[in-house]
């Protein structure tokens, strides 16, 4: 009875928690203590670069494998696979039978998750219809361009109108104005009530999509919360240029700024901007420009998950 | 249970379709015919170079009377043994110079003259290139004795009774009858269930695995792909049947209505085939269907493919051992081996006319259907998809 509770709880509250997720491969540890709680409704993003085990969590929250240790619901259900049919779900490694029709693969993922064959094959010349493939969809698959047969596998998560969309590397391999119209795609989705969670190693999506994030790396989760909570960990930056070199106004600058061209960076001082606007005019700087800048999901990642974990995630740049 | 029936029935009908409509089905119903168009061709060739090489004969000089007494004696001779076993004979009126004659005769190509037998019927001589043991000389011997006493070497009067039923040789010819049934099962099965092997290949290799495998249990996948490949299976199988008798009726003369009725009845008979098929292509199919997950790439698959042949002999031959004796020791562990199981027996009906060991073998059959079909998905869930804790294998829990 608590049991049957708690699951209403997590699927009213949340459409995934996870508690203390372990995953090994024989002696590697992929995933270590892993605990997530996904918001109904909300856009959630696995953020981590390569290898951190965003990929292993995923599979393991859809059941494709079971984890070593720890627990998991899913909209509810502690067996992933009878949510099965409420799921959408894009794996990372995109894979279509070639010789199927567009609409065929569609449908047929659709039918994989309880959508009678009939309604898919309806359904997906709807959608191919809407995303501009409504002429390809009697093609075989193997006769498509790469990014239309990654829109037709989109679309065949979504044939069947799932509560929960779970998304692998969705971006990767897509061109800017492909990428656009995911992201419009899974805010669609997002506004219709559907709970996304998508992992990425490209920051830039998950600051425009996402609500929340967990930032993953090296198998454990460094964060989870809301992304200006990640961002509020740290204190603003200054970017200053003055026009004298020196001068007792240095001494309003932190010991830890950096010169980058010109410029001085370093982190607003605990006291706020006035004392340090008053100490540089006082000071004789000469101040030609002063920014303060709120720090980027990037730099909360940096904080959070280290030096080389970002510049891991920095080697692909969003389109 | 009915969401497990229906994640099969969806993978079933993606497996059929998509191996039923391809172009290289059409060949798979062909590669079986391919033998009996070869064995057709060859044997027309052989037959046409059968009735151009004219068969030697032995040419007869001497009198009329005597050649159509020798005739005679050949007819008789050719209604028991056939008209090939008996040499021919060809009958010369004697000319002016005899040995001339037979220096002639013997150089002659059409027709092809082996010997020549000259003198009257009691002093008989015969000159060729046939020695005295040769059984043509001996056929010769038989003939001239038969023509000179056409009396002593009169057919005697027989009378015949057919008798349906048991008779001292039935248990013989229903042994060959469950020979071909077994034969006919291991051909048919060999013959398609290998193609399960590699019926996650294109899944892996495509990686599409990863979305059925997050749709629908692993179990539903195994046991939908095995049912597409008995379905298309049959298909061929409907192609075939005409030449499935066909070869009965090469390999056995007279066809198949010489083989012996089997104890359960032709109807009995025909149903457990059928079922037996069933099982014996569910039980090597699940096998090879787990076995083959574990393969990644077709070369695998290959090599994979000719132990897996050998164990199907294997298995035939130890089904093959209890015919004649399906209650001995052997008998009774091929019956109850579920991979030999179906083979064994059908053989036991060919043989034995009661009718429970096989509702008792059918239910024991699909159990081990069910087990390595739950041990295939568990081992590709555990080996391939690297999924659950590390446990041992007897520990494995429900996922």
């Amino acid at each position: 009875m608590l049991r049957q509770a708690q699951h209403e709880r997590v699927d009213r509250q949340f459409a995934v928690e996870a508690i203390d997720l372990v995953k090994d491969f024989g002696d590697t540890r992929a995933v270590d203590g892993v605990s997530l709680a996904v918001p109904t409704g909300s856009i959630y993003g696995l953020l981590g670069p390569n290898g951190a085990g965003k990929t292993t969590t995923l599979r393991m929250l859809l059941g494709i494998i079971d984890p070593s240790s720890g627990t998991r619901l899913v909209l509810g259900r502690d067996r992933p696979l009878d949510a099965a049919p409420e799921i959408g779900y894009l794996p990372e490694e995109r894979g279509l039978y070639p010789a199927m029709h567009a609409r065929d693969a569609i449908a047929f993922m659709g039918a994989l998750r309880g959508l009678p064959i009939a309604e898919g094959r309806r359904r997906a010349d709807v959608l191919l219809a809407e995303h501009g493939l409504g002429d390809w969809g009697r093609k075989s698959i193997r006769s498509l361009s790469k990014g239309m047969a990654q829109l037709v596998q989109l679309l065949g998560t979504i044939i069947h109108k799932p509560r929960l969309l779970i998304l692998d590397e969705p971006f990767a391999g897509l061109d800017a104005i492909n990428q656009g119209r995911l992201e419009e795609l899974i805010r669609r989705e997002a506004r219709s009530g559907v709970t996304v969670i998508f992992s990425t190693h490209v920051i830039a999506h998950a600051e425009r999509l996402c609500e929340q994030v967990a930032i993953i790396a090296k198998g454990k989760v460094a964060f989870d919360g809301r992304v200006d909570e990640a961002r509020a960990r740290l204190r603003p930056i200054v970017r200053l240029h003055t026009r004298a070199s020196d001068g007792p106004w240095r001494s309003a600058i932190p010991a830890t700024a950096r010169r980058e061209g010109d410029e001085w960076v370093f982190e607003l001082p605990a006291g706020g901007p006035e004392p340090l606007l008053k100490a540089l005019i006082d000071g004789g700087a000469g101040i030609e420009t002063l920014a303060i800048e709120r720090p980027g999901l990037h730099d909360a990642f940096v904080a959070i998950a280290g030096n080389t974990a970002a510049a891991e995630m920095g080697q692909e740049k969003p389109q | 249970m009915m969401r497990f029936l229906r994640s099969a029935f969806v993978i079933a009908r993606r497996d059929f379709s998509a191996t039923v409509l391809s172009k290289a089905f059409i060949f798979f119903l062909l590669g079986p015919l391919f033998p009996l168009l070869l064995g057709g061709v060859f044997g027309s060739i052989g037959a046409t170079v059968a009735s151009q090489a004219e068969k030697p004969v032995v040419a007869v000089i001497g009198s009329q009377a005597d050649f159509q007494r020798l005739t005679a004696a050949r007819d008789q001779l050719t209604q028991a043994l056939g008209d090939g076993a008996i040499v021919g004979l060809v009958g010369y009126a004697p000319g002016k110079d005899v040995a001339k004659q037979q220096r002639h005769l013997l150089a002659s190509v059409k027709p092809p003259v082996r010997a020549v037998l000259t003198g009257d019927l009691d002093h008989p001589r015969i000159v060729g290139s046939a020695n005295d043991d040769d059984p043509v000389i001996a056929q010769l011997r038989l003939l001239i004795s038969s023509a000179r006493h056409p009396d002593l070497h009169a057919a005697a009067p027989l009378a015949v009774t057919r008798m349906e039923g048991e008779t001292g040789s039935l248990g013989k010819d229903r042994a060959e009858t469950a020979l071909y049934g077994q034969m006919l099962l291991f051909f048919l099965t060999i013959l398609l269930s290998g193609m399960v092997l590699s019926q996650l290949i294109e899944e892996k290799s495509n990686k599409i695995i990863e979305v059925i495998a997050a749709a629908v249990p692993i179990d539903a996948m195994f046991v939908g792909k095995l049912f597409a490949m008995l379905a298309a299976s049959v298909v061929g199988i409907i192609v075939w049947i005409a030449a499935g008798a066909l070869i009965i009726q090469f390999v056995k003369q007279g066809g198949v209505q010489t083989l012996a009725p089997p104890a359960v009845g032709w109807t009995a008979f025909l149903a457990l085939a059928i079922i037996y098929f069933g099982m014996n292509y569910l039980l090597l199919g699940a096998a090879f269907l787990t076995i083959g997950a574990q393969a990644s790439t077709a070369r695998e698959v290959q090599t994979m493919s000719m132990p897996v042949t050998f164990a199907q002999v294997l298995f035939f031959g130890f089904a093959a051992k209890t015919i004649g004796s399906p209650d001995s020791t052997v008998g009774l562990a091929a019956a109850i081996f579920p991979l030999s199981s179906p083979m064994t027996m059908l053989a036991r009906a060919a043989e034995q006319p009661e009718i429970w060991p096989h509702l008792v073998a059918i239910v024991w059959q699909a159990l081990w259907v069910a087990l390595i079909l739950r041990i295939g998905s568990r081992l590709f869930r555990k080996t391939v998809l690297k999924s659950g804790p590390r446990s041992p294998w007897w520990k494995l829990k429900r996922a």
